[in-house]
């Protein structure tokens, strides 16, 4: 044992103090330091420097994945002077004592004091370790497995029960911040609302939440609004961002398409808490399932949400091949936060992906049709039944009145006169002069045609019948995936030219994550169960951390869809993966960890911008403090339309067509008609609107809705004088001020200043401050020698104001 | 710039475009920036710098001006001048000239179908430099000597849509900034009371593909082109609903903008100096735009030069659109004109369809340069006119004889902004099937457009999905030989 060791310097040029100690601590490491390297310092190294300090990450050139590489040092020179652990740089920067380097870890919490000491006796022991170490094969952070972290110990003094407020802040406390304070109740309350449904609160239950003083008040409120309906669609609108969800066919025919059925699927797999692994299991492979269910293979509609060119002179099978990519670039962003798309044409260039890994990728998706599947809503089938029937009845009907025409020639022909035969055209005139034996088939039904056609009876029987057959009712339908019976061979194909095959490959997954159980003859279905397997750790990490990207507005992982080695890191590894195996151990139960998420005081906190967090972490990376943000396109709508009280709660269905300024579709290539709704459908939530991919509603796009092309994992949010115009000018959003105002007007109030306060508390959930109050009074004084304004014109006033307020279109 | 206004809380300066960049980066965008960048640019002596990525050097060119011929002119019928295609009209293609092309419509019996087809236009040479154009082009030939033509364009797509999101973002994917959102982005905009980039259309339909074509893509929104509209409000929900006063919107937008005022006070949340800035544009945008479309105060002169009808939306009336914009200092304009797409038929033919859109076009086109040069814009101005691709040395046979898409060989010319005058660049075989000398790439067209705007298209990038991003993929090569 003690011949694996292998003193760093050789020990002949020391010195000969030097040499009698190290000799010693040569002979006698472990007695001396009572540390051994393998067992009790390299686990240290490991969990606290490695991420920045191993393989390829050198952070300043300082490697300590091996002992010799740890003594050795980086740019600064050595680092561990063996013998000398007060004089050594790793001692220091570990005890934060030297005078330039950072603290070590790098704004972490420091390690513990044994185990600093036990690092230094180990130094002071001459740091013995084994000459033949080799470096762990570096596994990058994302694609290590998933262990459940060992919780931080903080001040006892402080109570925290959440386990993410316990890693939230143990980072904090490394920094020179506190955590803000809890949000006011009536700011709480309306993030709580936009978050979990993208609607305001009315101002009764904002008055129920603030006089409960229960110590559950907010645990409640949280549950009620988990169980809500309109749960499912404000986070089912987060998921048809990642699926590319439109409903038109994009390309510049863009005709429309019918696969809503899909969309009303999310919402309600969403309210149901589908376990997640089922949900992504059944939009990968529904079709794929045991005895499908029909909710099953419309969720195969995940990966039809691919465009489709229509355009005269294509070559389909190139635009095939782009559905193809789409789909495994979607899958990648979607599910392992991975740019696998990158190696479409070469090897990937940062992460472990090769171009062969990436077709076999491919392979999953290259052997599927494009179906339409039948999915009669309530009452559809009957309607068709009912419609089929009268058809029948009709043409029955016709078949009598046919007979009776033919009777009734005989009957007539008996009592013909002269003079009525020289009322006829001459062509009937020759047949009836005729005797009815010698009339040939023809002429006799020559005859039967002529009477029949001056049959009024008749005639209409025939129109009601060929309406019919124009009116027959369709069954709703929807775009679906399902397995191809021959199968291509997938090829490599060199440089991405689909049209320059190189070798042919199998279904796979890269070779870095998760051992894919994979057979020549692998599926879809396989694919999902490898991507929902245990072993794969990142589709929880991946997942969560989205979840916390909508609730802080920033991720764990700021690259939520690269968790490949050029992503960000995490900046808190620990809480990632707590919550990851919280989410698994859970049975995938979504709307657990949301709670978990909501109930933690890192979320209830304050988004108040201070100068010390703005100096300290402008960017939020501590969530010392909760973010501020602007609302997306369809809850900036939702939110006015429900301040007005215009919304309609009605669910699912056909996207619907609320008003949008003339002259739009007129951009796209294929004039495509947009009649706006009117009564109901035209105050639904905005997720409903119908997306046409090349005109999309300009009032969604000008809020950065995202286009449909590919899957979008983070909107974007700008903020333009376009926006501006469009709260101000567009007609939709006049029609909806016009409403409110007249709300403002029925409001119960004796006089400005309290019309003020409850209108404002309509739009914003919290009543104005005095100041506030005051600039909306002054603005409706009229100018100099005006007389007063109306009732009306203060109302429509104050509404234009209140719906136009950076604050009504953010969430606080 | 940004920090000074949240800190004195004074109202933002007018330099609403420029901050742009800013913000975004502060914003919601640091997704483009590793930590330590963004730790850099908070640094105070960063933030005093510009906030464009750009200019990577001096530029050469401020404004561009791109008239979009939308469904591919026919070069052979223009400016690429083939006698011998005349003389083997009519006879088979060399097989030579066929292997390993795809073409659009394309199937079994088209090879056997089509033949050499020679143009009816007769070609003259112009000017001093004695470049060579058909009669169709009588205004634009004036101009010999100003501009450079290139002959020997070549793009990936043959298809409308693809082909023409190909030629506006480097991409025949959908999803990627266009070239005016990227030099937008790049080196924002001079003009304060108006968008960066302004699109106008003209001719019986959009271009296919629609709005994609002038979309950012996963650039913010900011930088997107914004459509001036030929009838209604010239911008979208430009003018202030019907029953309110322009005093009663004045007083919605300072009370809107004096709470959020208070509110950025409380909040500190620098999105809200933005929101307050964007209402004031906004507000400026709701005089300035009604304005840019008032051809009241031009000249009858003018007018004429252009042939534009009063109040009549016109591909005419766009040209001097674009003049107006540029002198207003918007930074990338750019024109689509339909329909160029002569395969032969109703509609679309050879012939008298094609006479047609050229008369619509030539003579404003030519008046636009002229114009700018009076004006002394044309210097910093770069004229670009072109298609998404060109036309087939072949017949193509529907109801009457038109020419199929080609992407191996087309023309296209440049005016103004550095670019050569009188000179002809690039040159195709004799019956012009592909490029012999100095290709020109779409690619290198747009690292060439980045080039005179003093950007370099390697080094403007934004980084989106784990990849740094551009304009011109991995490709690309300024055209030096374009240049003077």
């Amino acid at each position: 044992m003690i011949r694996s060791f292998r003193h760093p310097y050789p020990v002949d040029q020391a010195k000969p103090l030097v040499r009698w100690l190290t000799y010693l601590t040569w002979l006698f490491p472990i007695l001396i330091s009572g540390q051994e390297y393998q067992s009790d310092i390299k686990p240290l190294f490991k969990s606290h420097c490695y991420r920045c300090h191993a393989g390829d990450q050198a952070k300043s050139g300082y490697r300590l994945d091996t002992a010799i590489k740890a003594i050795a040092g980086g740019d600064r020179g050595p680092a561990i002077i063996p013998g000398n652990a007060a004089a050594s740089l790793i001692s220091q920067a570990l005890r934060g004592t030297h005078p330039q380097l950072s603290p070590m870890p790098y704004r972490d919490k420091a390690l513990s004091p044994p185990a600093i000491e036990s690092i230094e006796a180990w130094i002071n022991a001459g740091a013995p370790h084994p000459d033949n170490e080799i470096p762990d094969p570096h596994i990058h952070w994302a694609f290590r497995p998933l262990t459940r972290p060992i919780l931080p110990e903080i001040d006892p003094r402080t109570v925290i029960e959440n386990p993410i407020d316990l890693l939230v802040r143990s980072r904090i406390e490394t920094s020179e911040l506190i955590p803000s304070p809890p949000a006011k109740p009536e700011i709480l309350i309306r993030r709580l609302y936009l978050d979990l449904l993208g609607l305001l609160p009315s101002p009764q239950e904002i008055d129920d939440y603030l006089g409960d003083y229960s110590s559950n008040a907010t645990e409640r409120l949280i549950d009620r609004l988990l169980s809500s309906p309109h749960f499912g669609e404000r986070w089912g609108r987060h998921w048809l961002d990642l699926a590319r969800y439109a409903d038109s066919n994009g390309y510049s025919i863009d005709a429309p398409r019918s696969i809503w059925r899909y969309r009303d699927y999310v919402i309600n797999a969403i309210n149901l808490n589908l376990p997640f692994n089922q949900f992504v299991t059944e939009q990968l492979a529904g079709d794929l399932l045991a005895e499908p269910t029909t909710d099953q293979l419309i969720a195969t509609g995940f990966h039809r949400n691919t465009q489709i060119n229509q355009e005269g002179g294509i070559d389909k099978e190139q635009f095939r091949i782009e559905s193809v990519v789409d789909r495994v670039a979607t899958t990648g962003t979607a599910f392992l936060g991975l740019t696998i798309a990158c190696a479409q044409c070469h090897d990937h260039k940062f992460d472990p992906i090769t171009q062969r890994e990436y077709y076999q990728f491919f392979a999953f998706f290259n052997n599927q049709e494009e179906p339409t599947l039948n999915t009669p809503m309530p009452g559809e089938r009957a309607a068709q039944q009912r419609h089929q029937d009268a058809i029948i009845r009709l043409e029955r009907a016709i078949k009598e009145s046919e007979s009776k025409i033919q009777e009734r020639i005989f009957d007539w022909e008996k009592f013909l006169s002269e003079r009525d035969l020289q009322d006829l055209p001459r062509t009937y005139r020759l047949i009836l002069t005729k005797p009815r034996e010698l009339r040939s088939t023809e002429e006799s039904q020559q005859l039967f045609e002529h009477f029949r056609e001056e049959n009024q009876s008749y005639q209409a029987l025939k129109k009601e019948r060929a309406e019919l057959g124009r009116k027959r009712p369709r069954l709703t339908h929807t775009m679906i995936l399902r397995e191809r019976k021959s199968k291509r061979t997938t090829h490599i194909h060199i440089k991405g030219d689909f049209t320059r095959q190189g070798e042919p490959v199998f279904p796979g997954t890269p070779r870095a994550l998760n051992p894919f159980p994979g057979h020549e003859d692998a599926t879809r279905l396989d694919l999902a169960h490898w991507l929902t397997s245990n072993q794969n750790p990142l589709l929880a990490r991946v997942t969560v951390n989205r979840i916390w990207q909508q609730y802080f507005g920033r991720g764990i992982v700021e690259t939520e869809n690269d968790f490949g080695t050029q992503g960000s890191p995490p900046s808190h590894p620990h809480l990632l993966d707590w919550l990851a195996v919280e989410l698994i151990e859970n049975g995938w139960n979504l709307k657990a960890l949301h709670k978990k998420i909501l109930m933690s005081q890192t979320y209830q906190q304050s988004s108040r911008l201070t100068p010390k967090l703005a100096a300290k972490d402008p960017d939020n990376r501590l969530f010392a403090r909760q973010s501020r943000m602007r609302l997306e396109s369809e809850i900036i709508r939702d939110v006015a339309l429900s301040a007005a009280g215009l919304l309609s709660h009605q669910m699912g269905g056909p996207g619907v067509h609320p008003p949008q300024p003339e002259g739009v579709m007129g951009l796209g290539q294929v004039q495509r008609r947009w009649q706006a709704d009117s009564g109901e459908n035209r105050f639904r939530r905005g997720l409903y609107t119908f997306f046409f991919r090349a005109t999309p509603h300009p009032a969604l796009t000008v809020f950065d809705s995202p286009d449909a092309f590919s899957a979008c994992s983070r909107r974007i949010r700008s903020n333009t004088p376009l926006q501006a115009l469009t709260l101000l000018n567009d007609p939709a959003f006049f029609e909806i001020a016009q409403r409110l105002a007249l709300r403002i007007i029925e409001l119960d109030c004796t006089n400005d200043a309290d019309r003020i306060r409850e209108a404002f508390r309509l739009c914003l959930s919290r009543y104005p401050t005095r100041a506030e109050t005051r600039d909306l009074l002054n603005a409706l004084q009229p100018d100099h020698a005006g007389s007063p304004l109306p009732p009306e014109a203060k109302g429509l006033l104050l509404a234009r104001i209140l719906l136009n307020l950076d604050e009504t279109i953010a969430r606080e | 710039m940004k920090r000074l206004h949240v800190n004195s809380m004074e109202p933002p300066s007018n330099r609403f475009l420029r901050d742009q960049t800013r913000r975004h980066f502060f914003g919601q965008c640091s997704l483009g920036l590793g930590s330590v960048a963004l730790g850099q640019l908070l640094q105070p002596t960063h933030a005093a710098a510009s906030s464009h990525q750009g200019p990577h050097f001096k530029p050469r060119a401020k404004n561009v001006i791109y008239l979009f011929m939308a469904g591919g002119p026919s070069q052979l019928e223009l400016l690429d001048y083939k006698p011998k295609l005349e003389e083997w009209n009519g006879q088979r293609i060399p097989d030579s000239y066929l292997d390993g092309r795809r073409f659009a419509f394309m199937n079994s019996s088209f090879k056997e179908r089509s033949t050499l087809l020679g143009t009816r236009r007769r070609f003259q040479q112009h000017g001093q430099s004695g470049i060579w154009f058909s009669e169709l082009l009588p205004h634009t030939a004036r101009l010999a000597d100003e501009m450079t033509v290139v002959k020997s364009c070549a793009t990936n797509l043959f298809n409308h849509a693809p082909a023409k999101l190909f030629m506006n973002t480097g991409s025949g994917q959908f999803g990627r900034p266009s070239i005016g959102s990227w030099v937008t982005y790049g080196i924002g905009s001079e003009c304060d009371n108006l968008p960066g980039f302004v699109v106008l259309q003209s001719g019986p339909r959009g271009p296919r593909g629609g709005a994609v074509n002038w979309g950012s893509g996963f650039l913010p929104t900011t930088y997107q082109g914004v459509p001036l509209r030929g009838q209604g409000d010239p911008i979208l929900n430009l003018s202030t609903p019907q029953r309110v006063s322009n005093r009663s919107q004045q007083h919605v937008i300072n009370t809107v903008n004096q709470l959020n005022r208070r509110h950025l006070g409380i909040t500190r949340d620098p999105e809200i100096a933005t929101r307050i800035a964007a209402y004031e544009m906004a507000f400026r945008m709701q005089t300035s735009a009604p304005d840019l479309i008032d051809l009241s105060n031009e000249s009858p002169e003018t007018m004429k030069l252009y042939g534009v009808q009063r109040d009549q939306p016109s591909y005419a009336r766009n040209c001097l659109l674009a003049r107006r914009l540029v002198e207003r200092g918007v930074r990338f304009v750019q024109l689509y004109h339909t329909n160029w797409d002569s395969h032969g038929g109703p509609g679309e033919t050879l012939e008298g369809d094609f006479e047609n859109v050229c008369h619509q076009i030539d003579r404003a086109s030519a008046a636009l340069v002229i114009d700018l040069k009076k004006r002394g814009l044309l210097d910093d101005t770069l004229v670009i006119w072109g298609g998404e691709f060109g036309r087939t040395p072949m017949g193509e046979n529907r109801k009457t004889t038109g020419r199929n898409h080609h992407i191996d060989a087309f023309s296209m010319w440049f005016a103004g902004g550095g670019v050569k005058k009188g000179y002809v660049l690039g040159e195709t075989d004799e019956l012009g099937f592909e490029p012999v000398h100095q290709r020109a790439h779409v690619h290198d067209l747009h690292a060439t457009l980045l080039h005179q705007l003093g950007l370099d298209h390697e080094a403007l990038t934004f980084r989106f999905q784990g990849r740094d991003f551009r304009l011109t993929d991995v490709h690309g090569k300024v055209l030096h030989d374009l240049l003077s």
